[in-house]
């Protein structure tokens, strides 16, 4: 990643603030301050691994080798006991004793969009209210603990990346591609004295704006919201985004694909407070050449997972992090003239780990003919309260859609308590 | 504020440069059919904006508010070219506004707006949100594209507005060459291999209606209007239609919901949630619930049209929310002279928009005392300032830049989506999706792109097509060069302090040294509130 030089430093950021001329600027400084004191542990965080078009389940956590269905994918036994998953999860494998899996997902929605709706909110689609992805529910409902950079993120973003609903823009996922390219939008294009000439100019402008208009001006929160943007563009934190700070030996580990880059990315904006990072590879949606796609994904998604996993563990912070691997619904166990399989809903898999929530177990079971439903379905709506509350969150609290006024849980589910610690 | 005699000259040597370079770089197109503006007797719409001019009056008075003064026709006319075309005027429309005798000159620009393919695209999108929402649809059978070209054409040539629904809910055939028939095969689901009757009954009485039934989806709720039966009711008039390769038609009633109790499967009839008495006895379902919607008596139908469009030109709905209105504690009076004026003269859209456009409410300055409140802002007293859409931000940004009207072809959203990366604007600034008149703030992704991105730099920077470098490089002085930068972007001239500030700025600059200053003037234009706010 490219910063400008000098890279932004909390020095430049604390001469921009304290710059005369800018006064608008600085109640922000304070506000941040506040947040800062109010908070005094990081709390935890979401790290969502989205396989973005429905991956199968058979050639990923939930291998059926040797029956009709499997094809000809085959399993590998892991760290958790008695749990194998497919062949091309080699190094995952090593990480399977702290990841827990549930292969008897259910939806109710077979389209991308929907079912991505769907799995990212908790909720089916409702053309009366937008619901909050669960990333988004985090940012709300968590502190802000200081972060200048934004706490929802994106990488790599796919077709529909989380949004903030009736939370408000505010919450929408700050999308960013290939953590190797520069950050998009925060490089400031010009030099530090243009830019405070700039800003001067800017207050010419809204003192002239707001004349007659200054409290409906105010309620705007435009100034507010351009001074958290510039408070951004000068943060330390942004040094998050770029992973070739890391060793080369760590860059390697994650594999060189943009992908690994995604991974090792997300970890790194965790550990400066962001609340929850959006990882997607994709798209896993093999309606043709079912085993040729699912292989060659695997090739980027194992490293990058199992070592991101290893990583937040050996640094201590894969207790304060969760980390959920998943699509919008799996494939079909009926391989179709195409070889390839079709948009399946009843029974795939979700792969969960680290804070809070136990791991090497597995919840239910697909049937091996592929014809009956899996034992113990789970709704995508558990699934999510039970991620909320290994968060320290409570899935029953509501908050109100403004347009409605109707309240709406975080999440309508009840949390599976086998996978809580 | 008036453009002075030498400013114009300036501005003709500009745009005659602008105009070739943009000739070549958008090339040939399709134009629709250049429409003759219709002969519009003011005399014919005066009484009605009169009755609701007047009917304004009596709330204000009863609450206390003094209006405020009408707004510039400057300010004036930024609204109209954003609520209609989707983006600010250039300084070519500006011009040319400026010198149409002062009395007429906005209703000529309704006019001329109403006859203009541009306006047609963007009220066709903004539409559409409303009918098919704003996700891509199920793959092969929804074609998003083709439903908003047919949308368009049909808001062009003003065909009456309850016959395009007729289309929407009764059209049979492929939704290739019947794009009407999008609005069902939306709703395809692939469990059920056929459109939802339910998703299409919602969406009816929502888009159409101002009624949200989606509540009573599941089971009566104990202090709402509506019960299940209601719903299901309306849902039933869908029971029968299909849509395969062969298109969309009637066949027989597969709408069969579970009994609440039983959870047995249970015939349900068509049924309306109320005025019964206009829904006709013979047709096919979906013929019979059209005539109902579109029926002149039907007061729901044309309340929720004029609200929708009351919201589309002023950035805000009239009774909100937009769809529940008969939730709504308080009805609008203004709500019911628009809408009884509406069905009396054939659901005309473009008499629709002439009217609101001519209401004093309209025409009202947003700024008051500084001590304007909200409650004044409700009562329509000041103009009510709201968030412009992504995509008016994008157009806006693309037509500040360039001096001359941006393509004012056919599908000018598309056309320009594909050349100039407006898509990928309007993807990073944040869509809004389907709720597009709730008020809310800006985000910081927002800001950093309009003060650091791609696009907004190659729009304010010295460059070929940019209006920053021609004006630097043209402009006969420092208050011309201010004068037209802020006409460019605000569509109004700097007040006092605003010309003092950046002609001083400007003073004694040549080259390079003065193009970058006319950047950081673009830069300040294009970041204020007032260019992303609708005022």
């Amino acid at each position: 990643m490219h910063f400008p030089s000098p890279h932004p430093s909390v020095l430049d950021r604390r001469r921009f603030l304290a710059a005369a001329g800018v006064s608008w600027l600085t109640p922000l400084a304070g506000l941040l301050a506040r947040e800062a004191e109010q908070t005094t542990q990081l709390a935890q965080s979401l790290i969502l691994i989205w396989l973005d078009g429905g991956p199968s389940q058979l050639e990923t956590f939930d291998p059926h080798p040797g029956t009709k269905i499997g094809g000809s994918t085959t399993a590998i036994a892991t760290k958790a006991k008695g749990v194998q998953i497919a062949s091309g999860f080699e190094q995952l494998a090593d990480q399977m004793d702290s990841v827990s899996l549930i292969r008897s997902m259910v939806s109710k929605e077979g389209d991308h969009e929907r079912g991505t709706y769907l799995m990212k909110t908790g909720y089916r689609p409702d053309p009366t209210v937008e619901h909050p992805s669960i990333g988004a529910i985090c940012c709300h409902e968590l502190p802000g603990a200081g972060t200048e950079i934004p706490r929802h993120i994106s990488i790599l973003a796919g077709h529909w990346p989380g949004r903030g609903g009736f939370l408000g823009g505010e919450f929408d996922a700050f999308q960013i591609d290939d953590p190797k390219g520069e950050l998009p939008d925060v490089s400031n294009p010009v030099k530090q004295t243009r830019d405070l000439a700039r800003a001067s100019d800017l207050e010419v402008l809204e003192r002239a704006f707001a004349r007659g208009r200054s409290n409906r001006a105010r309620a705007t929160l435009h100034r507010e919201t351009i001074s958290r943007a510039r408070v951004m563009m000068s943060s330390e934190q942004l040094r998050a985004f770029d992973v070739s700070r890391e060793p080369k030996a760590v860059l390697a580990a994650y594999g060189d694909t943009p992908f690994g880059r995604g991974c090792l990315a997300a970890r790194r904006l965790v550990e400066v407070g962001a609340r929850c990072v959006e990882v997607s590879l994709g798209s896993w949606d093999s309606h043709v050449n079912n085993h040729e796609v699912h292989r060659g994904h695997l090739k980027a998604l194992d490293p990058a997972l199992a070592a991101l996993i290893r990583d937040l563990k050996e640094r201590k912070r894969l207790d304060r992090t969760i980390v959920i691997c998943c699509g919008e619904f799996g494939r079909s166990p009926k391989i179709n003239l195409a070889g390839g399989r079709d948009h399946w809903t009843g029974g795939y898999s979700m792969a969960l780990a680290g804070g809070g929530i136990k791991g090497g177990l597995v919840l239910g079971e697909t049937d091996p003919e592929g014809t009956k439903d899996p034992t113990r379905p789970t709704s995508i709506e558990d699934a999510h309260a039970t991620i909320l509350t290994a968060l320290g969150l409570d899935p029953a609290k509501e908050n109100i859609a403004p347009a409605t006024g109707r309240p709406i849980k975080l999440s309508q589910g009840k949390a599976i308590r086998e996978l809580l610690v | 504020m008036r453009v002075g005699r030498r400013d114009l000259l300036f501005l003709v040597v500009v745009l005659a440069g602008v105009a070739t370079l943009s000739a070549s770089a958008l090339g040939p197109v399709t134009r629709k059919p250049p429409i003759t503006p219709p002969k519009h007797p003011e005399a014919e719409i005066q009484p009605i904006v009169t009755a609701i001019d007047a009917s304004f009056r009596e709330t204000w008075a009863a609450s206390g508010f003094t209006p405020g003064s009408r707004a510039p026709d400057l300010a004036i006319l930024r609204r109209l070219d954003l609520a209609l075309k989707g983006a600010i005027p250039s300084l070519e429309e500006i011009r040319r506004f400026e010198s149409l005798p002062h009395e007429s000159r906005i209703r000529d620009r309704v006019v001329e707006l109403l006859g203009d393919g541009r306006t047609a695209d963007y009220l066709a999108e903004r539409f559409a949100r409303a009918y098919v929402g704003t996700e891509d649809g199920p793959f092969l059978r929804f074609r998003r594209r083709r439903f908003v070209a047919w949308l368009s054409e049909a808001i062009h040539s003003n065909r009456p507005y309850g016959s395009i629904v007729r289309d929407l809910i009764a059209d049979d055939g492929l939704w290739t060459d019947h794009p009407a028939t999008n609005f069902i095969t939306v709703t395809y689901d692939e469990a059920s291999q056929e459109p939802s009757p339910e998703r299409l009954g919602a969406r009816t009485a929502r888009a159409f209606l101002g009624v949200r039934l989606d509540c009573a989806q599941c089971h009566d709720h104990p202090f709402q209007r509506w019960k299940q039966d209601d719903f299901r009711g309306l849902a039933a008039f869908y029971g029968a239609t299909r849509s395969n390769f062969h298109g969309t038609r009637d066949e027989v009633n597969l709408y069969k919901p579970l009994d609440r109790k039983t959870n047995a499967p249970v015939e349900v009839q068509p049924k309306v949630p109320f005025r019964e008495e206009l829904l006709p006895g013979e047709g096919s379902p979906r013929a019979r619930l059209a005539a109902w919607v579109v029926d002149p008596h039907n007061r729901d139908f044309s309340r929720a049209t004029v609200n929708r469009v009351w919201a589309i030109v002023t950035g805000r709905p009239l009774v909100a929310p937009i769809d529940d209105l008969r939730a709504a504690d308080a009805n609008h009076p203004v709500l019911d002279l628009l809408a009884d004026d509406f069905a009396a003269h054939g659901h005309d859209l473009h008499r629709l928009i002439r009217v609101i456009t001519r209401t004093e409410a309209f025409q009202l300055a947003s700024e008051g005392d500084d001590t304007t409140s909200e409650a004044r802002e409700d009562a329509w007293a000041v103009f009510p300032m709201t968030r412009l859409r992504p995509e008016q931000v994008a157009l806006s940004l693309f037509q500040e830049s360039s001096t001359e009207a941006l393509d004012s072809q056919a599908h000018w959203l598309f056309r320009l989506g594909r050349l100039t990366g407006v898509n990928d604007f309007v993807r990073r600034y944040g869509d809004i999706g389907e709720d597009e008149f709730d008020a809310r703030s800006g985000t910081i992704p927002q800001r950093l792109l309009l003060m650091n991105g791609k696009v907004a730099r190659e729009r304010i920077e010295p460059g070929l097509m940019t209006a920053s470098a021609r004006i630097a490089l043209l402009a006969p002085s420092d208050t011309a060069a201010v004068v037209t930068a802020y006409l460019a972007v605000l569509t109004r001239g700097p007040t006092p302090e605003e010309m003092t500030h950046f002609a001083g700025k400007l003073a004694g600059s040549t080259g390079q040294e003065r193009r970058q200053r006319m950047t950081d003037l673009f830069w300040a234009l294009i970041n204020s509130t007032e260019f992303s706010w609708n005022h």
